[in-house]
């Protein structure tokens, strides 16, 4: 086994258990954090699929961003109302879970089974590519390839998106504002 | 090498946790971090393909793609949270059952 598949190991264990932790666990505020691990360790999985440009994207706008904001959120909305939702919680612990966890693993059975059933390695335009050597090498340095190919083929989206978050900004701002004496 | 099924079962175990959180909670911002984890889940699947597709980063676009619409999403659907705390004082999804009054 070499360095690279422990790694992989390691790196979707932390993942997968921080988020059944993330899943499992009673105090919201720490399953918040437990997510901050869950991001990071996805980040090294982006990593060892040879995406470098697409992991540090990910930690800044998700563990900058994104959960920053969670966490205000969080912070904002008050503090009985998550005193309430937890002693509802314990009460209907297993019953009102059961169908919950009943769906994600029978989801996940089937899931696997397709994943199992596709040979996703075999595939045929796999393989050609692997034949075509149009595969990322371990030392490759994509992110001059993404700048290019983000200003050339992929002008349309990128500006639809710089719109679409332009506007996000806006709705946002608008939905949080004070609200004027009415 | 890791193979890509590798990837795929992380990435279908990840996205049935989200599943689970969503149907489950009783927290709306639970319930958004669950949706993160979907997508964080498709986004592994993306860029586990992506690495065969070295000259149009298609996997890759897509995922820095999917990454910048979530983070939209979640302002907003944040800001939307916040105004439905102050105006029913719990962010309780089962709770919140009225539509204008």
């Amino acid at each position: 086994m070499s360095l690279v598949q422990v790694l992989f190991y390691l790196m979707s264990f932390i993942a997968l258990a921080s988020a059944v932790f993330v899943a499992a666990t009673k105090n919201l505020v720490r399953s918040v954090f437990m997510f901050f691990i869950t991001l990071f360790a996805l980040a090294g999985l982006y990593v060892l699929a040879l995406a470098d440009f697409v992991a540090i994207t990910q930690i800044v706008i998700y563990v900058g961003g994104i959960l920053v904001l969670i966490l205000f959120a969080f912070m904002l909305s008050g503090k009985e109302t998550l005193n309430a939702i937890a002693q509802q919680r314990r009460q209907f612990i297993s019953l009102s879970k059961l169908p919950a966890i009943l769906l994600a693993a029978l989801f996940l059975i089937v899931l696997i089974n397709v994943i199992l059933k596709t040979n996703a390695d075999h595939l045929g335009w796999i393989s050609q590519s692997i034949h075509q050597k149009n595969v990322i090498e371990p030392d490759a340095a994509t992110t001059e390839n993404i700048g290019v190919n983000l200003m050339t083929g992929y002008l349309l989206p990128f500006e639809a998106v710089s719109i679409l978050l332009m506007i996000a900004l806006v709705g946002a701002a608008h939905l949080s504002r004070k609200e004027e004496q009415q | 090498m890791i193979s890509l099924t590798d990837f795929l079962i992380v990435s279908a175990a990840l996205f049935c946790i989200g599943l689970y959180m969503i149907v489950s909670k009783h927290n709306a911002i639970q319930i958004l971090i669950g949706i993160e984890l979907m997508l964080n889940a498709a986004n592994l699947n993306l860029v586990a393909f992506g690495k065969y597709d070295k000259l149009n980063n298609g996997g890759q676009m897509f995922a820095l793609f999917a990454i910048v619409l979530a983070a939209a999403t979640t302002a907003v659907a944040l800001a939307i949270i916040l105004n439905v705390y102050k105006k029913y004082k719990t962010i309780d999804p089962d709770r919140i059952d009225k539509l204008r009054d």
